[in-house]
């Protein structure tokens, strides 16, 4: 889409939905970066500003589907545009799903500090931190229809799900020691789901610049049963 | 052409096969060396803008661009296997065989419906076995029976420019054509008028190869099984309207269906 259309108002269109994903991905940002601020100061009031602060993404949400919605009704869109105006319907989902993710880290956090601190959380600050480079990242690989940095998103998510087990396992040890630790574990371990949730949307986001960019669906590869010969994959559904 | 993806149409046999196609106008090279096969049972649009040769190219598919002062046609144009541009085919039959439907809808205006249904054979002197069930089942055919089946002796002028459309299209059919060659044939048509055409086309697909020139986008991603993009004189893409619509290849494709031509 490096040119522009001949029709200038159409254009605008264009340019207004890509505006607004854009500020409501940085808004999602701006929000997960306050979250992990609250969780390593400790900082209850902040928690509950950053909660309160996910009606500007709902709000956003709603905005971008309606923009969106009028644009296929009165452009017929085809091509570079179809493929932007669809995906820019499901990343809004993703984005709003994000929203709600950060709400209930912010959440969990107000318990937490309640209580005494049960550890430094050095690991899972550090995990924020990954999930929050992949959403900027995808946010610049989405604003500059670069598949290969999209691509390199999605390979991050493996280093987010790695974090994951081994915050499960330093707090399974913590549970195991004392069963007074288990309230603030659990809240803990919560916290570190939520963000493993958030780089997993942040994966879906890549698929989708992927999508929007080449027109090659890359969801679920390898991971569908063939369609030719109409195989099931059996085995355990993922662990949650 | 790109290659068909699995969520193509089934493939269907060859009607029509253009080779290296190029046609002038006196000196004036108009289409530049065009290679595509039209297959049976589908619908082709080809779409470009103006003056990138697409009339010109379906008027050689049933030797009409000929019959314009100073033109002519290279290559091969094989109908069934036979290439209908050699000297020893009667171009009266190969626009027999293939008919065609003008932008215009241009019933003879001294006809009646019925007259000018049958116009096709009578104006080369053939005398159909029994004309009324010719007129009735051609009309049928054209989605236009139910509409006119009390007034056949009214003149085809008087009907309204859809109706006069598929009064054109009954005429073709009374032929008995193999292949439908269509040149903007809504273009001077109301929504609800060009809606009827495009249903029409639907259930004529069934029986024929159907080739249709449109200036519509919409058009062409609406009720073509494939889609053709020229420009200046060339075949650029070719594609299902699946995949052209969706992931066009070339960016030449792509601007022009997104509206960023010139």
């Amino acid at each position: 889409m490096n040119r522009a259309h001949t029709d200038r108002e159409y254009e605008g269109e264009l340019r207004r939905v890509r505006e607004q994903v854009l500020t409501m991905g940085a808004k999602v940002e701006e929000m997960l970066d306050a979250a992990v601020r609250a969780l390593a100061e400790r900082d209850s009031d902040l928690a509950r500003a950053t909660m309160a602060s996910d009606q500007v993404i709902n709000r956003l949400e709603v905005e971008i589907d309606g923009l969106c919605l009028r644009v296929l009704a009165k452009r017929q869109p085809v091509a570079s545009d179809l493929r932007f105006l669809t995906m820019a319907l499901k990343l809004v989902t993703d984005l709003e799903r994000m929203g709600d993710l950060v709400v209930n880290i912010c959440e969990r956090v107000v318990e937490l500090n309640e209580e005494p601190p049960l550890k430094p959380y050095v690991e899972l600050v550090t995990m924020a931190e990954v999930a929050h480079q992949m959403l900027h990242a995808v946010l610049d690989a989405f604003l500059a229809g670069d598949v290969a940095a999209a691509e390199r998103v999605i390979e991050r998510d493996a280093d987010v799900d790695a974090l994951y087990a081994s915050i499960f396992r330093e707090l399974l040890t913590y549970m195991m020691e004392n069963t007074r630790n288990i309230y603030r574990a659990t809240r803990v371990q919560s916290i570190a789901k939520y963000v493993e949730r958030i780089a997993d949307h942040t994966t879906n986001l890549g698929e989708m610049v992927v999508f929007m960019v080449r027109g090659k669906d890359i969801r679920h590869s390898g991971r569908l049963p063939s369609r030719e010969r109409g195989e099931r994959k059996s085995g355990r559904p993922p662990v949650s | 052409m790109t290659s068909v993806p699995p969520s193509a149409p089934e493939p269907r046999p060859e009607k029509m096969r253009v080779e290296s196609l190029r046609a002038y106008f006196g000196d004036a090279l108009a289409l530049k060396g065009i290679s595509m096969s039209v297959p049976e049972r589908c619908v082709t649009a080809i779409i470009g803008p103006s003056g990138c040769g697409k009339s010109t190219f379906i008027r050689c598919l049933n030797r009409m661009h000929e019959v314009t002062p100073g033109a002519r046609a290279e290559g091969a144009v094989f109908l069934d296997g036979k290439n209908i541009l050699g000297d020893d085919v009667d171009p009266v039959d190969v626009r027999r065989r293939v008919g065609m439907v003008f932008q215009k809808p241009n019933p003879f205006p001294t006809m009646s419906i019925r007259e000018n249904v049958l116009a096709g054979l009578t104006l080369n002197g053939i005398r159909p076995p029994d004309p009324a069930r010719l007129v009735e089942e051609s009309l049928r055919q054209a989605a236009l029976w139910d509409e006119v089946k009390d007034s056949l002796d009214r003149t085809g002028t008087s009907l309204s420019g859809g109706q006069q459309q598929r009064l054109c299209i009954a005429r073709c059919l009374a032929l008995e054509p193999e292949v439908i060659l269509m040149d903007e044939p809504c273009s001077a048509l109301d929504p609800i008028a060009t809606a009827r055409i495009e249903e029409l086309i639907h259930e004529l697909r069934e029986r024929f190869a159907i080739l249709i020139v449109t200036h519509s986008m919409q058009q062409a991603a609406r009720v073509s099984d494939f889609t053709a993009f020229f420009y200046m004189g060339e075949l650029v893409e070719h594609g299902t309207a699946d995949v052209i619509f969706t992931k066009p290849t070339s960016s030449r494709t792509e601007d022009y269906i997104t509206g960023r031509f010139g």
